[in-house]
């Protein structure tokens, strides 16, 4: 109660919540598109290769201004971008391959330039290094004022090329079938992702940024097939990391920001992943288990038909005993379908088909189940 | 003790032969992202490691972090079986989930003894040297040293034992299960190998430069040969290559060591893409333009093939208007002419078109190279018409 008392007052902390209330909102958003393009680990890629721009950033402003920051980072997020597609459409070197490459290189090279910032004269780096794990209390008012200018740009962009980067993402041959120029479509959605990366690289880091990008659009995937809802709900799901994840880390002493925003996110998913209606494994398994009891009963009931069949009244008395060898038999299925009105069963261990049961087999058989 | 500087570059070419072998068969199976995730996950593991014997020293900090990646790979396995997900987004949920828990143990139980998640981070080789093995108090030379070397001893053993049964799962899973190889379990004892060489190499070079050191110059090796066993000593050569190059840079500029070994890694793979003769980007562009050329003037035998016995009407063989029949721009139409009557498959008389004897048969041939199953194939073609050298 404290907490929320604290950022209803305190300016620090209403900064930081708003800022990492932003960066959820439009990861989960952009994160959508990264799922369902099947860009997962492009994010986790363009995330550790930004950190050379944000140094060569650094070393060409030698001020510590995270607009220069995000300039830097995404157009190295860009490069890497374009180097990847590059090494996928022109060489025999499989994605997975390429990412690796040029993740750890451009990281490399990231390093190599920090050693260089930490001998020049003005080196106050102490901010460069939070990048790698994202201290959400660095974040000025300013800093959230440009996130959220980034912000309000992409939601704008998407919202107004949303058929056509829906089509992209499902069906790119009939987009550009229908004459949209996918080229520059998928250049603009990239581009839109890497900001969205960039975005959170000084909340939540270059190595756990990723993971906030596709986690909300993950768990969001689990709760709708529709497209608008996902990225709605994605969003959602980002902005409650966000929250969530700085009040902890807040709260407790000596936590970056990063890794906990992230714990919170894949807790989320966690949840989505059990208990989502319809997908998540506990409907699953509830779905699953009733399949199975019906499928059960449905054979046991043909079984019966078939034995009436051979003769000639249908309505005959069978004895309960000549069932125990068929392979699906037990009291708890006859039963059920005694208590069904399928058949009927008598004191005297014995059974029959009501006219209800025959139709009803008669209707399996036909239709191959779903009765 | 050999000197600080060579036991430093002895300890970075070990780190990068260690890396190049497991990385062929990553590369080789589409896993290369397998490597960043496992490395990333196995911060845990030296959390707890750490925490339970409260030293930095202690080999079960090896043991866990091992362990951890081995539990990496399973658990991405069980979340892309629930199809929830696609394997690549459980690759990208699970290792972050794990390296953040790693992060936080360690931020919230190290305080200020000396590991930090930096460290493990970015590794420092130039330190290495400094962590003395001690037996008997006699110094027997860096720890790491060591370590490299017991994992390189394993890497090689591995897949001088399986080479076989790695080769076959590699490039055909489906086989090397009929044959009762288990690729399953290979893949899980591969997978262990990358998580202890992962797990060897990152005091040195830290957990995320290793992916450098372990993919690219085993896909720089897979650029220039289809052998199997070439590609692990090319991408063992390419490895020392860059880790020497690097380690001398890096002093030249004094930098960060492992920072330049992986640039250089990035740097060695970037020239080889441009350059590799047969799969590098210029080689591919320029056979595409080649091919181009050489598949237009069989369309323009052909076409002019097709319409050799009109007398009538002879506008379809008419120079000036195979832009309208073709559909090309006027300067290739020049080109591929010109191309064409120098390899002597067409005479241009006053505008128009006519085959030559062997153009004829180049039409022929080419007809049959397209439409036909049993075709002569397009090396022949080459050779028995040399129509398509320069000229």
């Amino acid at each position: 109660m404290n907490f929320i008392a604290d950022i209803l007052t305190d300016y620090t902390i209403q900064t930081i919540v708003m800022g990492t209330g932003v960066l959820g909102l439009v990861s989960g958003l952009m994160g959508t598109w990264a799922i369902l393009r099947r860009q997962s680990l492009l994010g986790d890629a363009v995330a550790h290769a930004s950190l050379p721009g944000i140094a060569l950033a650094f070393m060409i402003s030698g001020v510590k201004n995270p607009l220069y920051f995000f300039v830097g980072a995404a157009i190295a997020g860009w490069i890497a971008t374009a180097w990847i597609s590059s090494i996928n459409q022109n060489t025999r070197i499989k994605s997975d391959t390429a990412l690796a490459i040029v993740l750890a290189v451009f990281f490399g090279f990231g390093m190599v330039l920090i050693t260089f910032i930490q001998r020049m004269p003005n080196a106050n780096q102490a901010g460069l290094e939070s990048f790698l794990f994202g201290q959400a209390a660095t974040l000025l008012r300013q800093d959230v004022v440009t996130m959220a200018i980034i912000a309000a740009v992409t939601f704008v962009l998407v919202s107004l090329l949303w058929k056509e980067f829906k089509l992209l993402a499902f069906d790119p041959q009939f987009a550009q079938t229908i004459g949209f120029n996918i080229k520059v479509l998928d250049i603009l959605l990239n581009t839109l992702i890497v900001l969205a990366i960039v975005l959170g690289l000084q909340s939540v880091g270059v190595v756990l940024m990723s993971a906030l990008l596709i986690a909300p659009a993950a768990a969001a995937r689990q709760w709708t097939n529709k497209l608008g809802v996902m990225a709605l709900l994605a969003a959602i799901f980002g902005l409650l990391s966000g929250l969530i994840g700085t009040g902890i880390s807040a709260a407790v002493a000596n936590l970056s920001t990063g890794p906990v925003i992230i714990l919170v996110s894949v807790f989320i998913v966690i949840i989505s992943f059990l208990f989502a209606p319809k997908r998540g494994l506990v409907a699953q398994y509830f779905l699953t288990r009733k399949n199975k009891k019906r499928i059960v009963k449905e054979t046991m009931l043909v079984n019966l038909f078939e034995i009436c069949r051979q003769h000639d009244d249908p309505q005959h008395l069978h004895s309960v005993n000549i069932l125990k060898p068929l392979p699906g038999y037990n009291k708890a299925t006859m039963d059920k379908l005694s208590e069904e009105g399928l058949i009927q069963l008598t004191g005297r261990k014995q059974w029959c088909l009501t006219d209800k049961g025959i139709s009803s087999a008669r209707r399996i058989l036909r239709n191959g189940g779903e009765s | 003790m050999i000197g600080l500087q060579m036991e430093i570059i002895i300890i970075a070419m070990l780190v990068a032969i260690s890396c190049a072998i497991p990385g062929v068969f990553l590369v080789l199976r589409k896993m290369s992202m397998t490597s960043d995730a496992i490395s990333h996950a196995i911060l845990p593991g030296i959390a707890i490691g750490f925490i339970v014997t409260q030293t930095i020293n202690s080999p079960l900090l090896i043991v866990l972090a091992a362990v951890m990646g081995v539990i990496t790979v399973a658990l991405t396995e069980a979340v892309t079986n629930t199809k929830l997900v696609k394997e690549d987004t459980a690759t990208g949920l699970v290792f972050p989930a794990l390296f953040s828990i790693g992060v936080i143990l360690i931020s919230k139980n190290a305080g200020n003894i000396h590991i930090d998640t930096d460290s493990v981070l970015l590794g420092e080789i130039a330190f290495a040297p400094f962590d003395r093995l001690m037996i008997n108090e006699i110094d027997i030379g860096p720890k790491s040293l060591w370590v490299l070397g017991a994992t390189i001893l394993l890497n090689f053993l591995f897949v001088w034992i399986f080479f076989k049964e790695l080769k076959l799962s590699t490039f055909d899973a489906n086989l090397a299960a009929t044959f009762g190889f288990v690729p399953v379990l290979l893949n899980y004892l591969l997978m262990s190998l990358v998580s202890v060489t992962i797990v060897g190499a990152f005091e040195s070079v830290g957990v995320i430069l290793v992916i450098a050191l372990m993919i690219a110059p085993a896909a720089t090796a897979y650029l220039l040969t289809n052998n199997l066993k070439t590609m692990i000593w090319l991408s063992l050569l390419f490895g020392v290559i860059a880790s020497l190059s690097g380690y001398w840079i890096a002093r030249w500029l004094d930098a960060s060591i492992a920072g330049v070994m992986a640039t250089m890694c990035g740097i060695i793979f970037f020239l080889v893409s441009l350059f590799a003769p047969a799969n590098g980007l210029i080689a591919n562009i320029k056979r595409r333009r080649r091919q181009k050329v050489e598949f237009a003037q069989m369309t323009l035998a052909m076409h002019i093939y097709n319409h050799s016995s009109e007398t009538e009407n002879l506008e379809e063989r008419m120079k000036g208007k195979l832009i309208y029949h073709l559909g090309w721009n006027q300067p290739f139409i020049e080109k591929i002419v010109r191309r064409s009557v120098n390899s002597g498959i067409i005479v241009v008389d006053n505008d128009l078109i006519s085959l030559t004897e062997k153009g004829r048969g180049f039409a022929e041939a080419a007809n049959m190279l397209i439409s036909s199953k049993y075709h002569p194939g397009f090396e022949r073609l080459r050779n028995e018409f040399s129509v398509f050298t320069e000229n």
